[in-house]
């Protein structure tokens, strides 16, 4: 008899799969889990920029200016949001993240003039004070609703969907419900909270003109108003958002975060960040609504080329959550506390997992204190630390933007355009409706 | 004010900024002829007199001020209200006092589906019926219901208390009906002397919620 083992692992029921059936037989359980989705799709990294050559005239990459102020909400609102960058902290709720994080983000947001975002739960008296501008979401809870906050928001975001999750409610585990998240939340401590998929007092596009309607008078047409939408049906959700009368419309695609969701869900509901802000893009353009109604495009944007594709296919702005979450230490092997570092592998360890592969955000024992409201681990967590770091990943973003935008020729990062990008796989020029490279072929569109 | 001269929005601003630089304590509104948003984020002890029907929000998140609406409301009257009174004296469309904090809202007629959905503390009484799905997820608060209550009464039942005289089409999921006690009696009582219901507060049913769903049930068969 041979003593060779043979390694044939099959594809369809290749080791991941099998697992998967293991645990599923072994449980009866679906995995809930945090951050997004881990699956391979098409993505930003398909496309390429075509910079400045002998058709083209670029800009000296480190001495001509290159504007990046950014303006949402010149629709309506008397008050437009004005950003020193177009990249923005994506909503994060409070209760999926501690009170140190929400005031971390506020601080960086404020250094780098730039918008931090709330959640689901209400807005914390730590995120407004350290937020100059505070964007807030109304999502289909309410958990923490309440006009004096509304009326001290800068803009009020209407979540219909999140990308990681569309057509999904929220699930905050009982172990993240500590009494004062409880408490914001008008709930029990201790328990299995969920988080509604629907708004309980709109159910279709025409009664959401009136919500935003209300919103407006609440607020007496001072802010902007922002619809987000998790991303499928895109283009028709737009147009709807558009005639609902939202100033900016945000668009968070599949690879969008989230503190906790079911794995099925995460992995196959949604579609990709990059079909997504063509399809929104296109919706805008039919509607000659582009430039009047703002675009933000979140899920899975990571780098400055992320966000200077994003910008080159007609957004005005991305939001970061997954990012920033990194930055701010997530799947770090140590944390910083009392002026040290100490190590967090030990804790990975209790919850199954290690630094680069944690997806745990969803059990409350973050080990490097991002996603927790336990009092000993979200000390790990320093919000001045935190809020400088976030700091830098976004200024090292803006650098990355202004360096491709000035390759390209353009002294104003909104002035990117498709015209300088490419595709280098058949999908993704398929979904971006750009040309394979070195090529002039767009996948559907007759030549 | 009147709402044949004024737009919704130039009465709101008066009430949002002049009434109380003029200290003024009652505002009557005349014709409005079903407007959407009318009174909406009132903060004021001010007493509102809306003299017809108004349409969705109306009153919505109002703290501290009385409004009356003189006919009927459409969707999400005194929506995330927080405190004071808002009365309808007819009937009320869908999500009435939809995820309200505070305050009492009377409906003298009939409200429709949805009813105190994700209600976080209100009181709400109906002299009437209520539809389908009222006090869906309903976290705080109390729900007194004088006539008949629609399907999934009180589905997802968090902490909110309802109480229903008439028939139940069909409770939703876990909610279960539990003795009225002799708390729950006094409180009915008071509800109902407040609303001017001239009803026996022993002849009400407790709805509250059985708890079986407050932890994540892996073994429900997902139809509950
Ligand atoms: S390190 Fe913390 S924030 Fe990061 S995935 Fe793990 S639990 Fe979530």
């Amino acid at each position: 008899m041979s003593e060779k083992i043979t390694h044939e692992e099959s594809h369809g029921f290749n080791r991941d799969v099998i697992n998967y059936i293991q645990n599923a037989s072994a449980h009866g359980l679906y995995e809930i889990r945090g951050l997004g989705a881990k699956r391979a799709l098409p993505s930003f990294d398909d496309l390429l920029f075509l910079a400045g050559s002998a058709s083209r005239y670029p800009l000296e990459g480190y001495r001509e200016k290159c504007v990046t102020k950014t303006v949402l909400g010149t629709r309506f609102a008397k008050n437009p949001i004005v950003l020193d960058m177009p990249i923005t902290i994506a909503g994060m709720s409070f209760g999926s993240l501690s009170a140190n994080v929400k005031e971390a983000l506020g601080l960086a947001a404020t250094e780098l003039g730039t918008t931090t975002t709330t959640g689901d739960g209400g807005m914390t008296q730590e995120e407004r004070q350290s937020s100059k501008t505070l964007v807030y979401q109304c999502l289909p809870s309410r958990y923490g609703f309440n006009p004096d906050d509304l009326r001290k928001a800068n803009a009020i975001e209407v979540v219909i969907g999140q990308g990681a999750k569309p057509g999904g409610g929220g699930m905050l585990l009982g172990q993240k419900i500590n009494p004062r998240v409880a408490g914001m939340r008008t709930l029990p401590e201790g328990i299995d909270q969920r988080s509604a998929c629907r708004h309980p007092d709109w159910t279709g596009p025409d009664d959401l003109v009136i919500k935003i309607n209300e919103l407006r008078e609440m607020t007496d047409w001072q802010v902007p108003i922002y619809v987000k939408i998790g991303a499928t049906r895109v283009y028709n959700d737009v147009k709807l958002a558009v005639h609902a009368g939202a100033d900016v419309v945000v668009v968070d695609g599949m690879q969008g975060g989230t503190a906790a969701t079911q794995t099925v869900f995460i992995e196959h509901v949604g579609i990709p960040t990059l079909a997504a802000v063509r399809q929104a893009v296109e919706a805008l353009e039919d509607l000659n609504m582009k430039d009047k109604v703002q675009l933000v495009v979140s899920g899975g944007i990571r780098t400055g080329a992320d966000v200077a594709k994003a910008l080159a296919m007609g957004a005005d702005a991305v939001a970061i959550g997954q990012g920033v979450l990194f930055a701010l230490g997530c799947n770090n092997e140590t944390y910083f506390q009392n002026g040290e570092h100490h190590s967090a592998l030990a804790d990975y360890k209790k919850l199954g997992t290690a630094p680069g592969f944690c997806h745990h955000c969803h059990t409350g024992k973050c080990p490097v204190g991002v996603t927790t409201q336990d009092p000993i681990l979200e000390q790990r967590l320093n919000p001045e630390v935190a809020a400088k770091h976030v700091r830098n990943y976004f200024k090292t973003l803006n650098m990355e933007l202004t360096t491709i935008a000035r390759a390209c020729g353009k002294s104003n990062v909104h002035h990117l355009e498709r015209e300088d990008l490419v595709a280098l796989t058949i999908e993704a020029a398929a979904m971006a409706k750009l040309p394979l490279a070195g090529t002039n072929w767009i996948p559907g569109v007759p030549l | 004010m009147d709402l044949s001269k004024v737009s919704v929005r130039e009465l709101n601003q008066y009430l949002h900024h002049d009434l109380a630089k003029a200290g003024v304590k009652h505002v009557n509104i005349t014709n409005p002829d079903g407007a959407h948003n009318i009174a909406v984020g009132l903060d004021a002890d001010v007493s509102v007199d809306i003299q017809g029907h108004a349409g969705y929000y109306a009153a919505g998140m109002n703290k501290t001020a009385n409004v009356t609406i003189h006919g009927n409301a459409g969707t999400g009257v005194a929506e995330n209200m927080m405190s004071g009174t808002v009365r309808v004296k007819g009937f009320a469309s869908a999500s009435a006092g939809a995820t309200g904090h505070g305050g009492t809202l009377i409906i003298e007629g009939d409200a429709s589906l949805r009813c105190g959905i994700s209600m976080k503390g209100i009181d709400i009484v109906v002299g009437g019926d209520v539809g389908s799905y009222s006090a869906f997820m309903a976290q705080a608060g109390n729900m007194v219901v004088c006539g008949n209550a629609g399907d999934a009464l009180g589905d997802s039942l968090y902490e909110a208390v309802l109480y229903v005289r008439g028939e139940i089409r069909s409770l939703g999921a876990d909610a279960e009906e539990q003795k009225m006690t002799e708390q729950d009696i006094k409180k009915v009582g008071d509800l109902l002397k407040k609303a001017g219901f001239d009803y026996n507060a022993k002849e009400f049913k407790r709805i509250a919620s059985a708890k079986k769903l407050y932890h994540w049930n892996a073994d429900a068969k997902q139809e509950y």
